[in-house]
């Protein structure tokens, strides 16, 4: 009887460990070193899951600008569409996912900066970004300017808001949410007026179809983002991802990409800027 | 040593867990008045108000916390435009303070509950005996005694608000737990000492208060 | 005083009417806060069949609701093995002749006890993925389990360590006279007969963590909440979708409450020491994390 009892234990704890090790996906373990040169077999590349527009989970498949570039990249590196295997890349963890070898590359918005580039490796930039405003069509505001006494939306941490606050509009109302769907969802409601990050990944939010004709970004950027790929330090990948986002330029898959995803939403990225050429290697 | 001290001058890591107790005070001063009402609908002889006692602890004590939070922000401030205060960031603290106190407001009605349920019979029936209708029975003789009965429960109830008050995070309030993501993601070579700093911040605060309460409920008991 | 009607009398011809006024009262009351709700909603056009169809295409359980709730519930289902686990070591450690066994045990129940989880799980997400040890997919999800199993098991430790304590001394006295030694008689008798005095209390604990698993969505963990919060953002119909997580928790959680009542019913002659539902009678911070 009482064998009985702490076997049923022992087998319910066998058994969560079960559940827990079925969980993960089976994705196969991929290239163990960094340098995942082509012939191995998968690739791991960093994503954004939650970003429409940009990279998002679509329940199985992925879409977004950052996945196409990726897409074609890998492509390019030898590797065919089934031998991704897709990482969620949080802003928080994009650095660590690098430094432990844990992805090959990160296209997830991440902004090349010399902070980072002591920790990672960057190629690219395939795409240049500028720190925006969304707002609703009908609004009356034409820049980070407009805001005093105006509420802004802005996620956890941003450095967007905190910009708008210190240099441009010291009396606005900031509001800190878990993600820029709330953010979204507070504007429809009318209780801010806008929502600030990159301009990009304002119009992926735009281009959502339950958002059609709702919103416009103001097109008036205050900051450069150049968009890298984050790559682990001393990664050999660098001049042949830069090749490969030359080409993409080159053959008008890149102006594609960009139009597939943020259809319908009136949005041109900073002309003068893009497409940009990417940097060259360290 | 010298960076980790460096971090409190960059980090106001006090105010922040001074936000903690601030909500945690108001929290607990409105659900107390909530789930004492709520108590007292349960043991009324309206049956439409049992009812709604019932339901409302039902659904409070059973759904997330963060999803009453987000709900403070998302449906009341951006669809009912629902304003505690005419300071933004204020409204977002009472906000805050208003799904911290309709959540615990569920535990505390269980806790007076388990309270009127140590009061003996006899009590009830020599109210009446005198002729009390319910409100004064349940005033002058009742509850009186259930709170000095539901002391320990409802210690427990103050020291899970001390800790849920993190989770206004979520509603746009610059608290702890925020404050430390914020600086484990810029500091990360220090995550532990970051953690360890916090984690001690709420064992102090959080122990006494169980000791309080372990002394207040054995001081109080009704001896029988 | 458990039989709440004697508060008051049978209601006589007076009492009967203000208890129908009373009712009528309440009936407004409710009846006018859910207008209320409702007319301020259908105003901001949230109630609009938009906003709800999606949740009747198979797409929307298919990629959405059905593998957050499933992660939800392996995320809950492995902490609960975990934390019952952890935490009968932990309280046979705290019931230890030994000093420092007692000691070490005691220090760690009250550590974690009085430690936020949502800071533990936050902790811990980025603590391990610092220190790169495991797969990046799935470090949430130990984060999420391992922070729930260290909080609940520190609870559990203490339902088990007052289950003995309430336990009739006779009950370790009888297994003494038979020859039994402590650790014997803990194993033997006691535990058993207390795990079964604190099976409903055990069970409400269960209600706390299947809750508390969704703070993983604040560290990216694909759960109920999660998956609803994604879901409403392609839909444009976040507080829906919202409401509808909340609605299942709601279901899965007081059907868990419903068995914690029964089984103290059910349980109360089947042990030697009272088989209570509140886990708080003498076990300090066993309720309700968010």
């Amino acid at each position: 009887m009482r064998t009985t009892r702490y076997g049923a234990l022992a087998m319910a704890a066998a058994a969560a460990l079960a559940l827990s090790a079925c969980g993960g996906g089976g994705g196969e373990e991929g290239a163990e070193e960094g340098g995942g040169e082509a012939g191995a077999e998968s690739v791991r590349i960093g994503i954004k899951f939650d970003q429409p527009g940009l990279g998002f989970d679509e329940g199985g498949s992925y879409s977004g600008f950052d996945v196409d570039v990726a897409r074609y990249v890998a492509g390019e590196l030898g590797y065919s569409e089934d031998q991704i295997e897709w990482v969620e890349a949080p802003s928080a963890n994009r650095e660590n996912l690098l430094s432990n070898e844990q992805v090959d590359m990160i296209f997830a918005t991440y902004s090349i900066t010399d902070t980072r580039k002591e920790t990672v490796d960057f190629a690219g930039p395939y795409f240049i970004a500028g720190q925006d405003l969304l707002v609703p069509v009908d609004s009356d505001i034409t820049g980070p300017e407009d805001l005093d006494g105006r509420n802004l939306c802005s996620v956890t941490g941003s450095t967007s808001a905190q910009r708008v606050k210190d240099e441009y509009a010291e009396g606005v109302n900031l509001i800190e949410q878990p993600g820029y769907a709330e953010c979204v969802s507070l504007m429809s409601g009318g209780q801010i007026d806008a929502v600030t990050t990159d301009d990009i990944i304002l119009a992926g939010l735009a281009a959502q179809e339950a958002n059609q004709g709702q919103f416009k970004v103001v097109g008036n950027p205050f900051s450069e983002e150049k968009y890298g790929v984050g790559l682990t330090k001393g990664s050999e990948l660098c001049s042949d991802i830069n090749a490969a986002i030359e080409k993409m330029i080159e053959e008008g898959a890149w102006e594609e990409a960009l139009a597939n995803n943020l259809e319908g939403v009136d949005y041109e990225p900073n002309a003068e800027l893009n497409p940009p050429t990417p940097d060259d290697c360290a | 040593m010298d960076s980790f001290l460096s971090l409190f001058e960059q980090y106001d890591v006090a105010a922040a867990f001074w936000v903690n107790i601030q909500l945690t005070f108001w929290a607990a001063i409105w659900s107390l008045l909530l789930g004492t009402l709520l108590a007292l609908f349960r043991i009324s002889p309206i049956a439409s108000l049992q009812w709604f006692g019932a339901t409302y602890v039902n659904i409070f004590r059973n759904t997330p916390l963060t999803i009453i939070i987000a709900f403070g922000v998302l449906a009341l401030f951006g669809q009912l435009s629902v304003s505690l205060s005419s300071d933004f960031n204020l409204n977002f603290f009472r906000l805050a303070i208003l799904g911290l106190s309709l959540y615990h407001a569920a535990f505390v009605c269980e806790a007076i509950r388990s309270g009127v349920n140590t009061v003996p019979l006899g009590q009830a029936e020599a109210a009446r005996a005198i002729g009390l209708s319910f409100l004064p029975a349940a005033r002058l003789v009742i509850l009186p005694q259930a709170f000095r009965g539901a002391i320990a429960p409802l210690g427990n109830v103050l020291i899970a608000l001390t800790k849920n008050s993190t989770v206004a995070a979520a509603g746009s309030v610059a608290e702890s737990a925020g404050l430390m993501k914020t600086m484990i993601e810029f500091r990360s070579d220090m995550v532990i000492p970051i953690f360890f700093t916090f984690a001690f911040g709420f064992v102090l605060i959080v122990i006494p208060i169980g000791l309080l309460t372990t002394w207040a409920s054995k001081k109080l008991a009704v001896s029988r | 005083m458990s039989a709440q009607q004697v508060l008051f009398d049978a209601p006589g011809p007076k009492a009967k009417r203000n208890i129908l006024i009373g009712n009528i009262v309440g009936v407004l009351f409710i009846v006018g806060l859910l207008a209320w709700l409702i007319t301020a909603l259908a105003g901001q056009g949230q109630l609009t069949a938009a906003k709800w169809t999606p949740f009747l295409e198979t797409r929307t359980w298919q990629f959405f609701l059905l593998p957050g709730l499933w992660d939800t519930l392996r995320a809950a289902g492995v902490a609960i093995v975990t934390s019952v686990v952890l935490g009968l070591l932990l309280g046979i450690g705290r019931l230890s002749h030994f000093l420092p066994i007692r000691w070490l045990a005691g220090v760690i129940v009250e550590f974690f006890r009085a430690v936020p989880v949502l800071l533990m799980m936050i902790f811990l997400w980025l603590a391990i993925g610092a220190a790169s040890i495991m797969r990046p997919q799935d470090i949430p999800f130990i984060a999420v389990v391992t922070a729930l199993t260290l909080y609940n098991g520190s609870v559990i430790a203490e339902l088990v360590r007052s289950g003995v304590e309430g336990l009739p001394k006779g009950q370790r006295e009888a297994g003494m006279a038979i020859g039994m030694t402590r650790g014997q008689s803990l194993r033997s008798i006691e535990v058993p007969q207390a795990l079964t005095a604190m099976l409903p209390a055990l069970v409400s604990q269960f209600v706390v963590i299947l809750k508390d698993s969704a703070l993983g969505y604040i560290i990216t963990y694909t759960e109920l909440l999660q998956n609803a919060r994604r879901l409403g953002v392609g839909e444009g119909n976040l507080l829906q979708a919202l409401l509808i997580a909340a609605v299942i928790f709601i279901i899965i959680n007081f059907a868990l409450s419903s068995l914690a009542n029964r089984l103290s019913k059910l349980l109360s002659f089947r042990t030697a020491g009272p088989a209570r539902k509140d886990p708080e009678q003498k076990v300090a911070a066993a309720v309700p994390a968010g």
